[in-house]
């Protein structure tokens, strides 16, 4: 910075904070195991939740811990069933917070909940969804805890040393980065959903649940609930979930063109997306956007069409079975990633290829296929 | 009514590139923006001043350069900016960001008098995290509404405010008690443009110029990269896949039905997949 400071000069730091590596304070070295915080909304559980449990066993594995399920809600079936839950998707035990209060969700009694369990029962690393529930909570929960949080890590893993590597896009989407929490306890991380696999549920019997008390009565809690207005239209937010996506990019050329994205979706079944110029263009609205400040896919099939596959569509496309991208230019950068590549204009090709669709698919040809 | 509103000038990410080389960020040229989310918390922040009274003061914490910022929401109308500049603060993460964005809050109250709301965007474009709202919230002990989409009303006398919070599974009608901390989505206003004598006033107006000093920061140790719980280990570009992209070669002018052929090779499940989604045709 270029005005004079008023307080003395810090002597230079050397490697920034690479460099500033010690050893763990003793108070926290009794802080072991996994935890996943199990995410739910009127009984419904958010996937990204399972999704995290499969990644935490793999952490925990290698760390040789117990990985533990974190359950917030009302007393009652519901939020057992979430409970039992946990276990089929791999947990070894849970954590159990059951109180009419927690029926909503609200941060404060949410933060008091998670901040008095991880204070009582001491987890080295912490994993939340980074839905608006998720970063709503991590937020309140690292700064109470005076612990470091990595926000929408695309990878999580175990060093050498057993420290919690997360690792995230930066600078945009631009670059990746991976952030450690290594004095700090519990080492803290978001995960976005769809970024982790699914991990297969198994039927296994409920095993060690430890409850704890929240605490508060509802005069303690100044946020109040007045009214819940269900998502009317669940469509907007499958996109994630999908198993067919087709997007499009700059390539084109016009919001007109888009329709062409929604037509050849529409015929699969499938949901639209694009990439980001669209929406900050205002061509299609932004909970259609994919990328990382959009969404993360991970269908069975991805056609992008006209997009050029900068490194933040990339980190977020990845985890697809198939992508096909379709571009003009041979060189951009999304040939360097997708599974099948046509150098051609999606302008021309999508409506050939939505009638190529709609031949192949139609029960009548079908039919006359399979006799 | 006292509204403060936390703004970050950024670098327009849309503009940053990495060099095909060095794989590192050319930073030359690119040019900074308001973060955008933040001017729907500056634009809700005026609107609820036009109707309620009161003083909206906005804050950022930046290098002195983050003065071009202050000077252009000066411009829509602010009645106060602040600038929070010190070297002190480089490196800082989320945690160490709220630290000295808290002191800096406490610091405009005791000076210019206590804030009913602090309102902050959804999160920046350069860090993505959404964290610093819900930090800043629990270091001044204040209540928390994030993703909020609407605010329905504010009752200045008996402190209430009534907000519409956007979630994954619908939306919540949330009352809270003020002070509070605000985190807005964006598409929730749309932004004023000044008035010719805002931008002349704006042109003029003293910027406060606050050291970690002058806000009223003591424990250095707090700040910056010292401050700061998590520690950048490497900055990389994702590793090239060996297998670049099988291309379609056909004489075909328009090659869908080779493309299809294509698809059900690789992925033979999907062709029934395809068929029961596409079932209505």
């Amino acid at each position: 910075m270029a005005d004079a400071p008023k307080t003395p000069p810090a002597k230079p730091q050397a490697g920034g904070r690479a460099a500033s590596k010690k050893e763990l304070p003793d108070h926290f070295k009794p802080y072991k195991h996994v935890w996943v915080f199990v995410e739910q909304e009127r009984g419904q559980v958010h996937p990204v939740s399972w999704e995290l449990l499969g990644e935490g066993r793999k952490l925990a594995d290698k760390l040789d811990v117990d990985l533990a399920a974190v359950v917030l809600g009302p007393e009652g079936a519901e939020t057992q069933h979430v409970v039992a839950e946990a276990f089929n998707y791999g947990a070894d035990l849970a954590y159990l917070v059951a109180d009419p209060l927690l029926r909503d969700y609200r941060n404060e009694p949410y933060t008091k909940a998670m901040t008095d369990l991880v204070n009582t029962y001491q987890p080295e690393i912490l994993l939340l969804g980074a839905t608006t529930l998720g970063r709503d909570l991590a937020g309140s929960v690292a700064t109470t805890l005076k612990t470091g949080l990595t926000a929408d890590s695309t990878e999580l893993d175990v060093d050498d040393d057993k420290s919690l590597a997360a690792t995230r896009p930066t600078f945009g989407g631009s670059l990746l980065c991976t952030i450690y929490t290594l004095n700090y306890r519990p080492q803290m991380a978001t995960v976005r959903p769809r970024v982790m696999p699914m991990p297969e549920r198994v039927e296994r019997p409920v095993g060690k649940v430890i409850t704890h008390p929240l605490g508060l009565v509802e005069g303690d809690i100044v946020t109040k609930v007045l009214d819940f207005l269900p998502a009317r239209d669940s469509a907007t937010s499958n996109l994630a979930y999908a198993d067919v996506v087709v997007a499009g990019g700059m390539g084109l050329g016009s919001p007109e063109n888009f329709q062409l994205v929604k037509q050849l979706a529409t015929t699969l079944g499938a949901e639209y997306g694009c990439s980001r110029p669209l929406v900050q263009k205002g061509w299609v609205p932004s909970d259609r956007q994919i990328g990382q400040t959009g969404k993360t896919i991970r269908p069975k099939l991805y056609i992008a069409a006209g997009i050029s596959g900068a490194i933040q569509h990339r980190v977020e496309v990845e985890g697809s079975d198939l992508i096909v991208a379709i571009n003009t230019d041979k060189n951009a950068p999304i040939f360097d990633f997708a599974h099948v590549g046509l150098v051609a204009d999606a302008i021309k090709l999508l409506p050939a290829l939505t009638e190529a669709f709609r031949r192949r698919l139609s029960p009548h040809n079908r039919d006359k296929l399979a006799s | 009514m006292h509204i403060v509103v936390c703004i970050k000038q950024v670098p327009d990410s849309a503009q940053i590139r990495v060099h095909p080389v060095t794989n590192t960020i050319m930073r030359q040229g690119v040019p900074t923006i308001i973060n955008p989310y933040d001017l729907f918390a500056v634009e809700e922040a005026l609107r609820l001043r036009d109707t309620h009274g009161g003083e909206v003061t906005v804050l950022t914490m930046g290098p002195p350069s983050a003065e071009d910022s202050l000077r252009r929401v000066l411009s829509f109308g602010v009645d106060r900016a602040v600038l929070l500049t010190d070297r002190f603060f480089a490196g800082s993460d989320t945690l160490a960001t709220t630290y000295a964005l808290a002191t800096a809050i406490k610091k405009i109250g005791e000076t210019f008098g206590a804030p009913d709301i602090v309102f902050t965007g959804k999160q920046t474009i350069d860090g993505d995290t959404a964290q610093v709202g819900p930090g800043i919230a629990k270091r001044l002990d204040l209540r928390q509404l994030t993703y909020i989409s609407k605010i329905d009303s504010v009752d200045t006398d008996a402190k209430e405010i009534v907000v519409e919070r956007r979630s994954e599974a619908g939306v919540q009608v949330l009352k809270s008690q003020l002070p509070v901390l605000v985190a807005m989505l964006e598409g929730t206003n749309d932004l004023r443009r000044g008035t010719l004598e805002e931008a002349i006033a704006a042109a003029r107006a003293e910027v406060v110029r606050w050291s970690a000093a002058d806000a009223g920061i003591e424990d250095m140790q707090k700040c910056g990269l010292r401050g700061s719980p998590t520690i950048v280990k490497k900055v990389f570009a994702p590793s090239a896949r060996s297998e670049k992209a099988a291309f379609i070669e056909t004489e075909d002018q328009v090659p869908a039905e080779a493309l299809i052929d294509e698809i059900f090779k690789r992925q033979p499940a999907l062709e029934d997949d395809l068929a029961a989604l596409a079932s209505g045709y």
